[in-house]
Parts: structure tokens; sequence; C-alpha cells
């Protein structure tokens, strides 16, 4: 099996570098068979990483041991679910799902692309094969998923208890699809400046995978910040960690040229730009991937020291170097059809909401590679906290929302004073209600009131364009209000999916401000019968629990708990129950011990509503069971010695479950204190609202239009990206 | 006033708003940054009052705790140079002997004491193998 797997490999190597060789052959000699051979080496490389990828799950799903990675990431006593997920928990299988899945984007993108621009896609063909060789190079060479042991152990290490929460199975899938997403219109960016094509047509033939790289990049971020909120014991959903901002920076450059490649589309503007900025993004995505795995930051994902530094530094490097050539030596061919006619205009809008994108980058950029810049100029390596992070991303973020409100009312061009009045009167108004409403009850987080008001003015100008729309549509075919807006929003996807994306993210940035700024937190150290008060709210240590998990048969996890009654002004309005959650090992020297020496789990409780949270996570102090667990310990190590090779392991395992229960109850029929973390965080629901409603409206905006409406935005768009290319050439 | 000129006005305009954005990030950054050490050094030369971002690891067996305040000791990654922390509030999950630990801290006498909320926990990699088999 195992060698199976490591061929497939070889050859995925194999095939992407003739794959690489027959495009550009194929292109510099214009033989078509050559071409269309590169692009099924792309399918073949597809097919090879997904063989490759099955063994790898099959092996997991099998708990064979025989593979180093399955014993060190998966058990016999982890659920199916998370021994599937486990595939991609290890640096290897991770490496493994991004070729699967940057071969498989990579096929999707050059069948569909198949009869369109011939003189481009060899060259995207070649560029996406490199970036297959390369991950598939690492996988042979210094990454391999395929290496066994002659000697499995019986048990492997179970996936990592932090890792297993839903969240998790999916955040990283997205994640990747989402970086390799944004390596297709890198490559047909590539390709264009190869051959000087610089017209609109690379952009309108991967616009739905930019779309969908954004959409998916969003989902991860926003997994793993709700995958931090539920599991983490902490209670937030952001820090600014070096690996959380690598995911972020890509995402950012990728909304700022969803936007500006409008502008190039409709007015042949920007081509500098919009190409540095995929090719940037695409630059960032395999930064992202390098972060998470080098350990040059210090973060809390310790990814430790890994081989695989050097070859990405370089692979990096030549990708920076490349692209910046390719943007300098095609700059005649990059030439603007129209200059930018007012500051008042969509498009300066989309500029500048553009710069603000690109400046929030630079500032994340900068303030993550902080401590190795200060230390390459200083000496000494010096470490940065988050609220210098906010200090700046808040008021551009700020900039951001409010610019998403102007933005699709504005006219193209020039925007004349009765545009200006028709457009912005309700919205204007809606955000000054909005401030004077909430000033008296925020004025002291200034920031957080004018998120706010701005928040407000985006509904304003989103909801009047749907209002508007639907009662258009009520006028000219008297259909009925819901009616109007399905119909409306299914003629007009890409601009209905994108004002929805527009309120998502105001729901969002909302969320973010109220919890943020008005969030009340207090650690509390409570014996049963005793209570804090937090914002308003007397919370009651009611009674400690405690609770063994058997899975399959055997033991999975111990539980020590809490119950809180939550009262407000003498009545009661809730009861929570965390618990955190310990997972015995097979430690021979101390096999009680050795569960709450090893990981252990937060099970946070969360009383989420869309004014507030609540939200509790309990650390027991178990320092009053040492005496407990040392003799239990001392029984187990005696017998199992005493025993030798004759020990029964199945009566050793219910001995020591007894064991378990026993310091479970004395836990609970004796509690001593426990440390309790109580937050009450205003609206943090609203983030995951908007989360949904903005992924609403990429949904809206990526699905393909009906058939005869695709002919004919196939055909207007070949048609303008033409006009636009003979007008650049005259 | 003619286009070219108007153009020109804009660039100075953008480009003035980007160097000042980048002065006032490297000001920000130097000026706010607390300067990160390992114990070896933090032992040497810690002044009091300033604060420092500590690393290290949390040395074995040097947990104690008194309510929701512990006591524990940060080693440095290599060599034998530790430190005595004093932190208060709940510790993140995975924090634990032997695990590295990133903690702003502020020397009060013989003590170092950690900021609240500024202790973090590195999580046991996902790419790390776990040492440990469960049962």
């Amino acid at each position: 099996m195992e060698a199976l797997g490591r061929a497939c490999l070889v050859l995925a190597l194999l095939v992407a570098l003739y794959g690489v060789g027959a495009s550009i052959h194929g292109a510099r000699t214009r033989r078509r068979e050559w071409v269309t051979s590169g692009r099924r080496a792309v399918y073949g490389v597809f097919a090879l990483s997904a063989i490759a990828f099955g063994i790898l799950e099959y092996a997991f799903l099998s708990s064979n041991f025989s593979f180093t990675v399955v014993a060190t990431h998966s058990s016999t006593t982890t659920p199916w679910y998370y021994q599937a997920a486990a595939a991609w928990s290890s640096q290897e299988g991770s490496l493994l799902l991004w070729i699967l899945l940057l071969s498989m984007w990579s096929s999707l993108v050059l069948f569909l692309t198949r009869r369109r621009m011939r003189d481009v896609t060899p060259y995207a063909t070649a560029t996406l094969l490199v970036f297959a060789g390369f991950f598939a190079a690492l996988l042979i060479f210094s990454a391999s998923p395929f290496t066994v042991t002659a000697n499995p152990v019986v048990e492997g290490s179970g996936l990592q208890p932090l890792l297993r929460n839903p969240g998790m199975l999916a955040h990283p899938v997205f994640l990747y699809s989402g970086y390799t997403l944004f390596t297709i219109p890198f490559a047909f960016a590539v390709g264009a400046l190869v051959v000087r094509r610089v017209d609109a047509e690379w952009i309108a033939a991967t616009r739905r995978f930019s779309l969908a790289a954004w959409l998916f990049l969003g989902i991860g971020i926003l997994l793993g910040s709700r995958w931090s909120y539920a599991e983490l014991g902490w209670g937030g959903y952001w820090a600014w960690d070096p690996v959380e901002n690598a995911s972020l920076l890509p995402w950012l450059t990728g909304t700022a040229f969803l936007h500006s490649v409008m502008i190039q589309e409709r007015r042949g503007m920007l081509k500098v730009w919009n190409a540095a900025l995929i090719l940037g993004t695409g630059i960032l995505a395999i930064l992202g991937t390098f972060l998470v795995r080098s350990g040059i930051l210090d973060s809390i994902h310790a990814f430790g020291a890994s081989t695989l530094g050097i070859p990405f530094v370089i692979f990096i490097s030549v990708l920076i170097l490349g692209s910046a050539y390719l943007v300098v030596s095609r700059q005649d061919a990059l030439r603007a059809e129209h200059r930018l006619d007012s500051l008042l205009s969509r498009e300066a809008v989309f500029l500048f909401n553009n710069l603000v994108l690109v400046a929030l980058t630079f500032v994340i950029l900068f303030l993550t590679f902080f401590p190795l810049i200060a230390e390459a100029l200083t000496g000494t390596k010096r470490a940065i906290g988050p609220p210098v992070f906010d200090k700046f991303a808040v008021p551009l973020t700020l900039v951001l929302v409010l610019l998403s409100g102007i933005g699709p009312v504005i006219a193209w061009r020039k925007a004349n004073a009765e545009n200006v009045r028709r457009n912005f009167r309700v919205p204007i108004a809606a955000g000054i209600v909005a401030l004077a409403v909430l000033a008296p009850f925020t004025f002291e987080k200034p920031l957080a009131l004018g998120m706010f008001a701005a928040g407000a003015f985006v509904f304003g100008t989103i909801g009047q364009e749907f209002w508007r729309g639907v009662r258009a549509r009520r006028a000219m075919a008297s259909e009925s209000v819901p009616v109007a807006l399905v119909s409306l929003v299914g003629r007009n996807r890409r601009r209905y999916g994108g004002y929805t994306i527009h309120a998502g993210m105001a729901f969002l940035f909302i969320g973010v401000a109220a919890s943020s700024a008005f969030q009340d937190a207090t650690d509390e150290r409570l014996s049963p019968g005793q209570s804090a008060r937090i914002s308003g709210y007397d919370v009651t240590y009611e009674r400690p629990t405690g609770e063994l998990l058997v899975r399959n048969g055997r033991l999975e996890r111990l539980e020590f708990g809490a119950v809180l009654d939550v009262a407000k002004d003498g009545e009661r309005v809730g009861r929570l129950t965390p618990n955190r959650g310990y997972y015995p090992t097979n430690t021979p020297n101390a096999p009680i011990r050795a569960a709450f020496e090893g990981e252990a789990t937060s099970e946070v409780a969360l009383d989420a509503g869309l004014r507030k949270d609540f939200w509790t996570a309990v650390s027991p102090d178990l320092s009053a069971l040492e005496e407990e667990i040392r003799n239990r310990d001392a029984v187990l190590v005696a017998a199992a010695q005493k025993a030798g090779a004759n020990l029964d392991p199945v009566r050793f395992a219910q001995l020591r479950r007894i064991y378990f229960e026993q310091i479970l109850e004395r836990y609970t029929d004796n509690p001593p204190p426990a440390t309790f973390r109580l937050i009450v965080s205003p609206m943090v629901t609203w983030i995951w609202l908007g989360a949904i409603l903005t992924f609403l409206g990429g949904l809206i905006a990526l699905w393909p239009a009906a058939r005869g409406d695709r002919a004919v935005s196939r055909a207007s768009a070949g048609y303008a990206s033409r006009v636009a290319r003979e007008l650049g050439r005259a | 006033m003619d286009p070219s000129r108007k153009r020109k006005t804009r660039l100075v305009v953008a480009l003035a708003a980007a160097v000042l954005l980048a002065a006032a990030l490297v000001y920000t950054s130097f000026n706010t940054s607390s300067e990160a050490v390992d114990p070896g050094r933090l032992m040497a030369s810690a002044v009091v009052g300033q604060s420092y971002e500590l690393t290290g690891k949390v040395a074995d067996g040097s947990v104690a705790r008194d309510g929701s305040t512990m006591e524990f000791r940060v080693k440095a990654r290599e060599g034998d140079a530790s430190v005595p922390v004093r932190y208060t509030g709940a510790v993140p999950d995975p924090f634990r002997e032997g695990r590295e630990v990133i903690i702003t801290v502020r020397k009060e006498g013989p003590i170092f004491v950690g900021e609240k909320d500024s202790l973090v926990t590195k999580c046991p990699s996902k790419y790390e193998a776990a040492s440990e088999t469960p049962s």
C-alpha cells in the first residue's frame, strides 16, 4: 500500500514536470496537441494525488499503525470522523491535501477553459503544474506520508484533543481550498502577462474561481475563530496570532482584487494594479501555507522546527522575483485605457477601498513580521501585542465599512449632485439616527459608536437598493414582494450577491465592535454555594459534576465540571454546565496521574443570544486529589510489577477505571474551590450571523446564471474584451 | 486645474498618506513593543518596572497553585537558566509543565509578575507527534 502511495507521488512529480515542458513547448510552437497533453498532465496529477490521498485515508480509517503518521495522529478510540480528519492534522497529510485540492481546482478550471484563451492557458497550465510539482517534491523528499515502520504500535496516540471539534474537521479543507483556488487567477495572470494579452478576459475566465477562493478562505478563517471561541477556553475569537494573520493577508488582497477587477472589466483601467494584486495574493497564499509550518515566528501554534523552511523560502523568492519581472517587463501592455474622471465616482471609491485594503495588508504584514524586523535592525527580538494591531486595523476597517456602503450606489465615471442626493439621503439619515440614539450609551467608546453608525449607513444603502429593485419589478411585472425579490436577485446575481455580502460584513463588524468594546470578563475562584457578579448577573456555583466517558469499551475522557446558576435581580435566568476533559494515556509508571498531566480540554458552556453571549469555562483545582492519585498509582504500578508478563490487561484496565470513578466521586463529594472564567460579550452572535449572510451572498454571486443569460453574458464579455483590446491597441 | 496636474496632486497626496501611515506604524511598533527575552537574559539584565516578553518552557515540577494565583518557573529552551513567575487568572487549556509559553512580565522584587491575560501557551502542534498513547 505505502509503496503504491509513494509511487503515485513520484509519478505525480514526473507528470507535473512533463506537463510544464509540454505546455510551454506547445505554446511556443503553437502545436495544440502538446498543449492538450500538458492539460491532461494536470488531470493526471489530480488522479495520482487522489489515489495517494485515498490510500492515506484508508490507512487512517483502518487504524493501520504501521504508517507512522497514523500511529502519531490517530487511535482506535478516536471516532471515525475524527480519524478521517486526522489525516490532514499531520504535516505530511496536510501537504497531500494541498496538492489534491490544487490539482482538483486546476483540472476544473482547465477543463472549463479548454476552448478559450488558447494563448494564455498553456502558460497558466505550466504555472499550476509548477505549484503541483513543488508540493509533490516536498511530499517525496521532505515530508512523506507513506513512511512505515516494521514494528507498529498496538495503539496510536490519537488526535490531539483540542482538535476534536467539528469546526476543525472542515477548517483546513476550506482554508486550503481558498489558498489553492487563489493560485488559479495567479496562474492565469502569469499566462496573460507572458503573452501580453492583458485585457479582461483572463479575469472573466477565472472570476468565479477568485470569488470561490475568497469565499472558501473566508469560511476557513471564520471556522478557525469559532473554534478558538468555543474550544480554547480563553473566550476570544481573534488574537492577531501570526498564523491567523497569515490566512487573513491573502483574503484582504483577494477582497481588493475582486473589487478592482470590476474597474478593469468595465473601464480598462488598473491593469498593473490588478496583475500585481493577484500575483501578490497568490504569493501570500503560499506564504500562509509556509508560516504555519515554519516556526519562524512565535505563535500560539507551535509548529515546531520543520525541514520545509528552506525549500519554501526559495520557492517564495522565485515567485516574488518572477512576478515582479513579469509586471515590470509588461508595463507597456498594461497601460490604462481610461483615466479617472472624478474623485466622486465608483471607480474612485473602489480605488480608495483598494488602497485601504492594501494598507491594512501592509500593516498586518509588518506587525506580524515585526519581531524579525526588529531583530534584524536592532539586534534584539521585540514582541508586539494585539493592542497595536487594533490601533491600526480598527480605524482602517471603519473606513472600509463606510466605503462598502458608498461603493454600490455611487455612479460610475462621475457622480452629480442629484445622484448623491438621491442615493445617500436615506442612508446618511440612518447613520445619523443610529449615532444619536446610541451615543448616550456608547460615547466612551467612540470607535465602536462609529462602527455602529457606519453599519446603519450600510444597511441604509443596501436596504434602499433592494427596496428600489423590488419596487421596479413589481411595477413592471406586478409580482408579490417575495417573488419580486427572488427574481430580482436571480437576474442580477453578481450585483445582489455583492450587496448581501456588504450587509453581512456590516453585521459582522458591528458584532466585532460591540463584543470587543463592551465585553465584561472576570476570573473567579468559587466554592459550591458561592456567587460572583458580572454585568448585573449573579452566577452561583451550585455543585460540581464528574463523569467518565467510554467509547468502544475503552476510556475516552474524564470530565470535571460544574453546574452554574445564573440569576438577574434575584430571578433565575439560566443554568450553565462547563466542564474540563482529561484524557487517560498508557503511561506505565503513572497510569492515573498521566491523565491529569496530559492534554486537557475545556468544554465551554455558552448561552448565546442576539443581544449577548454568556460564556463560561471552568478550571477545577485537582490539587486536593493529589494524595488519592498518588495512592492509586502506587497500587496499580505495584500490581503491574508483581504480575510482570502475566498482567491481564483487561483486569488492569477495569481496576484503573474503578479508580478513576472513585477519584471523580471523591471530587464531587468533597468539592474543592474551582476557578471560573466568566465572560459577558454583547452581540457575538452577530459575527456568526454576519458571516453566514456574507457567505450566502458569496454563493448567490457564484451561482451560475441561467443558460440563456450565460450565453448572452459570455458573448457580451467576449465582445467587450475584444473591443477593449482593439481600443488598447489603437 | 489641468488633468495632469490634478493627477500629480492626487499622487502626492496618496504618497504622503502612505508615508505618514508607515511612519506612524514604525514609531508605534518600536515604542509599544516589549523586548523578547529568554530567562537567561531576563535574569541578567531585567530592570524593575519595565515589561518584557518572556519565552521559554515551564520547568518540570515548578508549578504551584494558590487559589487563582499560580507560581512557576520558566526555563530557557537551551541551558539551565530559569526565572520565577507569578500569574493570576485563568490559564489557557494547553498550559502545563514542559510546555512552551510566552508571557509578558514585569520585575517586582525577586519575582516576575505576569500581566493579566498575557499568558500564551503554545498548542502542542498539529504537526508534532504526541509522545504518549491513550488507552
